[in-house]
């Protein structure tokens, strides 16, 4: 029976709120999802980095996905939540409205981006899945935290 | 085969050995017809062949071979060094350092040594003929072969004393010898410095038990085990290899230093056999048949013990500690440190006695192990330093100079993190100093000094602080081209150059986009001069400065800290937000009276013991955002800073107080953040940022 099942490819994913829209992240980035406390803000750095937490010990970078998506920024309320990722080398704590759920995206139901999702730009995504009547955005976090991009802005923003 | 526990002895002493013949080569190279050096080359070489060969890193051990063949030719007067054989040996020795770090890093040590070989045999090639190459080839070989068949023949009679056999030992022989089999006795003797007996003994036992059995051993296996032998160990051996492969397969243990195989026949079991008591034939045979296979479940047993023994070896006098395993005990520690801050302010909040003696013993203790744990994670800077003998000694020849370096308190320890990144810009500087510093050979001969430029390299502890100096005796820095190029290059202006000191003078050395070489040499000034050098020197919290005497030489001085885990600050507040200020940039905290401001060039300045400072605001570089409570003072607080002579007044709200902070990275993801060194985590669990002073002050 269990085998069965296991000939659909499922990725399993952690779901979480901006706005109005699902988002999901492979479950394998996540290390964990904290509450939102006691930022310290790090000057001279873009506006969507809010600062550095103290993470059990470990400082660790917060960033704030409305607005390195440009999306209208929303008020921090007690269902704020930060999802801590792992990249690579690179961690970081992504706030986000909440985080509520985890479930299983069958690899066939995820389809490629259009141009322009919840105001989110193609680049940043890895698809989109629909799940029941659900639709859920895949992001790609290599290209939302790449280091060249957050020079990039530096620059923009400088 | 277990091998991968004498991988970690295998690296070790693979470097211990590279570095030795790197040593040995210099000597050489100034003392050609030394054979005692040859020897120690040949030596060094020999064993790394031997040790590769055992771990099967086979690219290393031809490459050995070759080279080994090569240096017996120089030992025996066949073949007269030269400065192209030096370099191709010195080539070899490059690309089997480089094939030991590919296993340290995980790889197979696997590299294309053909063109060296090919080197190599074509010197062996070219000073003889094809025949009397190829028999140079097998020389060594040989010659062992001769050397240990003729002991054996002096040897041949005195077997039987050596090792009395039993009479089931003596059976078992006969039986194996009627079978066809062929016994030998091997005496093995190992090298007198070599630090791990019984692991030799048992990897000499381990590789003869792959091509047959040991029936007998002198010293027993336990007390090998034990290492209570001197040098030697005798056993009896019985295989159907011959000889030359019983020999190889002892002699590709490393430090052993020469192995006697003998060939036992009838004959000589028959000495022994005397001693035995006579007993039936058969009923023997029976017993030894077990007695053997006994035997062979104790080897398979002992080796084990042999193994645990060996590493109970090592552990004795000092233990292997993994760097991440310090790491993590720095991490802990710093958290401890963390909540000591923290029960200290709660203890003297509360007030009460008992809680703050407590507290306040704690405190010391942990004061001790914090000085113990820094200590553990010192390393000497010889592991730096060893390389650049090497390192100038090419140098040197690419250029055509003759350097003479001096290296003195190679002892001298540092924390692993300041080690691991002093090295590039000692390079630097090392190669600055005799590229830059040192004149060419004819000058020097002009100038009336010997042809041998010194450079001198020198680490000392001095206070909190090591420092290391780089000194060469060449023809020190010259002011006026130095403030030609400056003026050239837009670094000061005309008017200003002939105000400025020699030492700020010299200092221009260090300014961004300077380099005074005037031909772009491969050595230095490519494009990087000594900024990226002061850069790297103040990443690690440590000084650098240049002093210089015409016609004499130049100094090049860098002061680091003891450790850069644990620093002193001063804590600050601007408006809601608590920074740190690194003590070992501070000079003092003041107040002064808003009248007390004056300006200069649209700049807020300070006079501070009658310099002018100018006064930098905390909260407009950083941006700070206004406080909730909002208080007019008709005063402000400052905290001078300085970096090298220049100093800053940067303006606070208030100061905290100073205490040992914690230091830790923003993370991968922020990296180069303005003013910005790193982050620390405060008593009450907030995240305060440790402002780098130097990027304040231009």
């Amino acid at each position: 029976m269990m085998e069965n099942e296991a000939v659909v490819d499922v990725m399993k994913a952690i779901v979480f709120r901006l706005k109005n829209e699902e988002y999901g992240v492979e479950i394998e980035q996540v290390k964990s999802i904290e509450r939102l406390e006691n930022i310290t803000r790090v000057p001279k750095t873009p506006p969507f980095v809010k600062g550095v937490i103290n993470l059990r010990g470990v400082v660790t970078p917060i960033i704030d996905l409305s607005t390195r998506f440009n999306l209208p920024e929303t008020e921090y309320t007690d269902e704020t939540r930060v999802i801590i990722v792992n990249v690579g080398e690179i961690e970081v704590g992504l706030i986000v409205d909440a985080a509520n759920d985890v479930i299983d995206i069958p690899m066939n139901n995820i389809e490629p981006p259009p141009e322009v999702v919840g105001g989110v730009k193609a680049e940043y995504l890895r698809g989109v899945a629909k799940i029941d009547k659900r639709l859920l955005i895949l992001l790609n976090l290599n290209k939302v935290l790449s280091i060249e991009e957050l020079h990039q802005l530096e620059q923009i923003e400088g | 085969m277990e091998m991968n526990q004498y991988l970690d002895m295998f690296i070790e002493e693979s470097r211990e050995h590279l570095q030795a013949i790197n040593d040995n080569l210099l000597l050489l190279e100034n003392d050609t017809e030394n054979v005692d050096i040859v020897n120690d080359v040949f030596r060094s070489a020999h064993t790394l062949k031997g040790m590769s060969a055992t771990m099967g890193f086979e690219d290393m051990s031809s490459l050995t071979h070759q080279m080994e063949n090569v240096l017996d030719l120089v030992r025996n007067h066949q073949l007269k060094l030269n400065s192209e054989i030096m370099d191709v040996i010195f080539q070899c020795v490059d690309v089997l350092e480089s094939m030991v770090e590919d296993i340290v890093e995980g790889g197979d040590g696997k590299a294309d040594v053909s063109e060296l070989v090919k080197k190599l045999q074509a010197i062996l090639a070219g000073d003889f003929d094809g025949t009397k190459g190829s028999s140079a080839t097998d020389g060594p070989v040989e010659q062992k072969n001769e050397s240990s068949s003729e002991s054996a023949a002096n040897n041949v009679s005195a077997t039987g004393s050596y090792l009395s056999l039993d009479e089931f030992a003596i059976t078992v022989i006969k039986q194996s010898l009627d079978s066809g089999h062929r016994v030998y006795y091997i005496k093995t003797v190992v090298e007198e410095e070599c630090l791990l007996k019984s692991a030799r003994a048992y990897m000499v036992f381990n590789n003869l038990e792959q091509i047959g059995e040991i029936i007998k051993s002198e010293p027993s296996v336990q007390e090998l085990e034990d290492e209570n032998f001197e040098q030697e160990f005798e056993v009896i051996f019985i295989t159907d290899k011959n000889k030359e492969e019983v020999e190889k397969s002892v002699m590709s243990v490393s430090e052993i230093e020469s192995v006697q195989i003998e060939e036992m026949d009838h004959d000589a079991v028959l000495a022994g056999q005397k001693e035995a008591a006579a007993a039936s034939a058969q009923s023997v045979a029976e017993t030894s048949q077990k007695q053997d296979s006994n035997d062979r479940v104790d080897t398979r047993k002992e080796q084990d013990k042999k193994a645990v023994a060996a590493k109970k070896v090592v552990t004795g006098k000092t233990i292997r500690v993994g760097i991440e395993r310090l790491d993590v005990l720095m991490n802990l520690f710093s958290e401890l440190v963390i909540d000591r801050g923290r029960l200290e302010s709660i203890a003297r909040r509360s007030g009460n006695h008992d809680l703050m003696d407590t507290v306040e013993h704690m405190s010391r203790i942990s004061g001790d192990l914090q000085n113990i744990i820094l200590n553990m994670r010192m390393v000497p800077i010889e592991q730096v330093f060893n390389r650049f003998p090497r390192m100038i000694r090419d140098l040197a020849k690419e250029l055509n100079k003759k350097v003479d370096l001096q290296i003195s308190g190679a002892d001298t320890e540092l924390d692993r993190t300041v080690i691991d990144e002093i090295g590039d810009p000692l390079v630097h500087l090392l190669r600055n100093a005799i590229d830059h510093g040192l004149e060419s050979t004819e000058e020097r001969i002009k100038a009336g000094k010997s042809e041998e430029g010194v450079v001198e390299l020198k680490a000392y502890h001095s206070g909190n602080h090591v420092f290391i100096e780089i000194t060469d005796d060449g023809k020190g820095i010259d002011r006026d081209k130095i403030l030609n190029k400056a003026i050239e290059k837009g670094v000061v202006k005309t008017e200003e150059a002939s105000g400025l000191s020699d030492k700020q003078v010299y200092d221009l050395l260090f300014a961004s986009g300077f380099s005074t070489a005037e031909k772009v040499s491969d050595i230095s000034g490519r494009g990087v001069g000594l900024d990226v050098v002061k850069t790297k020197i103040e990443s690690l919290g440590g000084v650098v400065s240049v002093d210089s005497t015409a016609g004499q030489g130049t100094i090049f001085q860098i002061q680091l800290p003891l450790t850069l885990s644990i620093i002193s600050a001063m804590l600050v507040t601007v408006e809601d937000e608590t920074y740190a200020v690194p003590l070992s940039s501070i000079i003092e905290t003041a107040v002064y009276k808003k009248d007390e401001i004056m300006h200069a060039h649209h700049q807020e300045v300070i006079d501070f013991r009658g310099k002018v400072v100018p006064l930098l605001s905390l909260k407009n570089i950083f941006e700070v955002p206004d406080s909730a409570v909002k208080q007019e003072k008709d005063e402000i607080s400052a905290v001078i800073v300085r970096k090298g002579d220049k100093m800053a007044a940067l303006v606070v709200d208030s100061f905290i107080g100073q205490q040992e902070i914690v230091l830790k990275s923003l993370g991968k993801y922020l990296v180069n953040v303005f003013a910005i060194s790193g982050a620390t985590i405060l008593g009450d669990g907030q995240v305060a940022l440790i402002i780098d002073c130097n990027a304040l002050i231009k």
